[in-house]
């Protein structure tokens, strides 16, 4: 059996550019992670802030031996973003993570990366898309493990990854949130979502922690940690664990990560050191046990 | 003038049961979209759908009266349980329905393998947002329309309509998801039931209403999403619709309760290029289909006639009891 | 953006309730329940979309009447009992408005979702019993004015009268089709 990698999924929030990149400099000579994720999926009016240390950032992700993979928008829709993903998709050297339809007709069937905010939900439509040329599949979060294992058993000339660590992208919208909770539109923004670095967090009226805003993007309040079932996960055949970056340390997470799949460390005693790491964050692995995702399955 | 070369737009009706089938045709539907009794459709719903018997009387009640039956197979299939998602593809096929709407390409691909002559729609579950979408559609299972997702504007949609190579459908009237459709899990976040593969969103076995000193307070799962006093209008127990509190403000921080309609837009509508335009509400009653349809078939004949569009007040049967154009026109964002 | 405040639906009037308060519940109870047998004899179909085998009890309440409708869906049945009053441990659901909102709901000339946003209607408990009651009602197309006429003989073309020109008012209320456009909207 293969080893089960890791990817470092793109960091989802409005981070300085400044920290962006000392984020990934610190990823690329620490973190043990395979493969990373990079380029904004959530809003096409940040990019601009970032996109100057990009290529300095792939570069020395590249030299530390970390593959590369560009990711692309959720939800374009502006003709300056439908054009920017498709150039990607014809020009990049890395590979593309696709995050909407859209974007496959430019790869011409190049191998590609479909990310987890494409519905695959079965072994038909993973086939359909490995027919296409996708040669890795990040599987959407809500799914449960008999559905894994399922499209594991079916797609295995694909990489099938599953969203193990991080708030949990739940919807994706026209209207930006954080735009309008500062009583602005989306036009006129002023980036105010650079004030929440892991998002807003929404609790309800009763005051209950539940979920939370970026930008256009609604997540989970909790972090899915699957580091109680990422071996489960690797026995199935899963190839891939997806980490999505948060403030926390990354490095950190990954290790822990990486010393579990290894068998160098106890689930249990791997689940305490996480709540070390994110001690304000709440832990789920409702989904993948097909119940709330909320909720956190003791086994 | 430019209107003149275009087809009247047609009329897509819901239907939740064969009755509300039949008051949707009476009231001047062109075309019904409905869905059998299991979780291959998205709005599975308790008592209601279609059994595979009343599916083929109404798909000939349909015919009979010169309107078209569209089924919805718009739920993603099972992994390992591809079963029912199929079965379904293959008896609106024998059946008879004029075409099925489909979400997953998984479905998509079956259907054009097998089903060759059954005409393929691509519901808005499935998120077409732009013509490169659209057309990767066409191309890949030579779909006929598609429904385009309600975070689009007016502009927007002309564009895509003119550089897609099929037709393209609008929602015109109803329940408005802020959250592009097909691609939400919120509901599954709270309750463990999915509207992509459970075809429910905010499963009823999941609300609970609760009465406190006059507020009523609605929970979905182990969450409180909305608390409203009794001289306040409510929605669906829908947690994009629900109250919540942040750093910031606390209020409906995603969307109020409103319904979308936009027969005032009709005419820039059919000037886009749309060719159909929907009507949500397949778990409405049969009262709120025959008003909701009429409303539209009058708005589209005096379109057709060139005449002003005559626009009753639909807003005390919709959600929040108030109405909005939604994303189409574009300050909502 | 059209805004309305909510609409709500008319009640009976309190000396209604008052007049009923003293008269025994069991006549009432017997007819009723002839006509919910009736109901279900034409409309078998109605019972096939009730959910599960469980026994399950919805409490129809119309909050201007001094008594409770109780409806009990079994496998295959549907009965009905009456009720003075209800606590928690009768029924697993229960729907309250006033009286002809309950009756127009059932007669297909309104929509339950739209009386539940107007509040004019009350929901508790198993939301998911009362959602498949509601639908498979509608499908049913019962006409209950004119099931209950029949039953009524020979009061039947008085009672039809009255209680179509009360159903007329409410749909005006609800802005529910009708030739007449509510004028306040704006």
């Amino acid at each position: 059996m293969s080893r089960t990698t890791l990817t470092l999924g793109p960091l989802l929030y409005n981070w300085p550019a400044a920290d962006w990149r000392d984020f990934y400099a610190r990823i690329a000579d620490e973190a043990p992670v395979d493969t990373v994720c990079i380029g904004e999926v959530v809003c096409s009016k940040r990019q601009p802030f970032y996109a100057d240390v990009i290529p300095e950032t792939i570069e020395r992700l590249e030299r530390a031996g970390k593959t590369v993979i560009l990711s692309t928008l959720a939800l374009p829709t502006l003709d300056r973003e439908l054009k920017y993903c498709g150039s990607l998709a014809r020009e990049a050297s890395q590979m593309i993570e696709v995050n909407d339809i859209s974007t496959i007709p430019a790869l011409a069937k190049r191998p590609h990366a479909i990310g987890p905010l494409i519905n695959v939900y079965n072994e038909a439509a993973a086939a359909f898309l490995i027919a296409g040329g996708a040669a890795r599949i990040a599987l959407p979060p809500e799914l449960p493990l008999k559905s894994i294992s399922a499209i594991v058993a079916a797609a295995r000339n694909a990489v099938i990854e599953v969203w193990a660590f991080g708030r949990i992208p739940l919807a994706i919208s026209a209207r930006c949130y954080h735009a309008r909770l500062h009583g602005r539109t989306k036009d006129s923004c002023q980036f105010v979502c650079e004030q929440d670095l892991d998002g807003l967090d929404v609790e309800t009226l009763d005051g209950e922690r539940f979920l939370a805003v970026n930008g256009v993007q609604t997540l989970s309040y909790s972090y899915c940690n699957l580091i109680f079932e990422a071996r489960q996960l690797e026995s199935l055949g899963v190839s891939a664990l997806r980490l999505s970056p948060h403030t926390c340390d990354m490095v950190a997470v990954s290790q822990i990560f990486r010393d579990v799949l290894d068998g160098i460390r106890e689930p249990s005693h791997a689940m305490r050191a996480m709540r070390t790491i994110c001690s304000d964050a709440a832990f789920s692995n409702g989904f993948v046990h097909g119940t709330n995702g909320a909720l956190y399955v003791l086994e | 003038m430019k209107t003149e070369t275009r087809r009247p737009l047609e009329l897509v009706c819901p239907a939740g049961t064969p009755s509300a089938l039949r008051a949707a045709i009476e009231a001047g539907a062109d075309a019904v979209y409905c869905g059998f009794r299991d979780e291959t459709n998205a709005r599975n719903f308790p008592g209601l759908n279609f059994s595979r018997e009343e599916m083929k009387s109404s798909i000939g009640y349909a015919h009979s009266h010169g309107a078209k039956v569209l089924i919805a197979v718009n739920t993603f299939a099972r992994a390992g349980d591809l079963t029912p998602w199929l079965s379904a593809i293959d008896d609106a096929a024998t059946l008879g329905a004029d075409a099925v709407i489909l979400a997953d390409m998984g479905l998509m691909s079956y259907a054009a393998k097998n089903h060759p002559g059954l005409r393929l729609h691509v519901s808005v579950q499935a998120a077409a947002a732009s013509s490169d979408s659209i057309n990767f559609y066409v191309e890949a299972f030579g779909v006929k329309r598609v429904v385009l997702p309600r975070v689009l504007s007016v502009p927007e949609i002309a564009a895509v309509t003119r550089n897609a190579s099929c037709e393209t459908e609008t929602f015109a009237f109803g329940g408005l998801c802020v959250m592009t459709e097909g691609r939400c899990s919120l509901s599954s976040y709270a309750t463990g039931q999915s509207p992509n593969m459970n075809g429910v969103c905010s499963p009823a076995s999941h609300v609970s209403y609760r009465q406190e000193d006059g507020v009523m307070v609605a929970r979905l799962g182990d969450f409180t999403i909305n608390r409203s006093s009794a001289d306040q209008p409510v929605g669906y127990p829908t947690l994009c619709k629900g109250r919540f509190k942040t750093g910031v403000g606390e209020g409906h921080i995603f969307e109020e309760p409103v319904s979308l309609d936009v027969r005032q837009l009709l005419p820039a509508l059919q000037n886009a290029g749309v060719t159909a335009i929907k009507i949500e509400g397949r778990q409405r009653s049969r009262a709120y289909i025959k008003a909701v349809v009429h409303a539209f078939r009058e708005a589209l004949d005096a379109l057709a006639d060139k005449r002003s569009v005559p626009i009753s007040s639909l807003a005390p049967i919709t959600e929040g009891q108030s109405v909005t154009g939604g994303a189409y026109v574009k300050t909502w964002r | 953006m059209q805004e309305q405040a909510p609409q709500q639906v008319l009640r009976l009037p309190g000396f209604v309730a008052w007049a009923m308060r003293p008269l025994p519940l069991l006549p009432l109870e017997i007819a009723l329940g002839r006509l919910v047998k009736g109901i279900v004899a034409r409309h078998p179909e109605l019972v096939g979309r009730l959910n599960g085998s469980e026994w399950r009890c919805v409490a129809v309440d119309p909050n201007d009447l001094p008594f409770v409708i109780l409806l009990d869906m079994r496998e295959g049945s549907l009965t009905l009992r009456l009720a003075r009053t209800l606590d928690s441990e009768t029924a697993h659901a229960r729907i309250s408005g006033p009286l002809i909102a309950l009756v127009g709901l059932v007669d297909g000339v309104y929509d339950g979702d739209a009386l539940f946003f107007s509040r004019d209607l009350v929901i508790e408990g198993d939301i998911e019993t009362v959602l498949a009651l509601r639908n498979a009602i509608d499908d049913a197309d019962i006409g209950l004015l004119r099931e209950t006429a029949a039953l009524l003989e020979p009061y039947a073309a008085p009672f039809d009268r009255v209680g179509r020109s009360a159903i007329a008012v409410v749909r005006r209320t609800l802005g529910l089709g009708g030739a007449e456009h509510r004028g306040n909207a704006s």
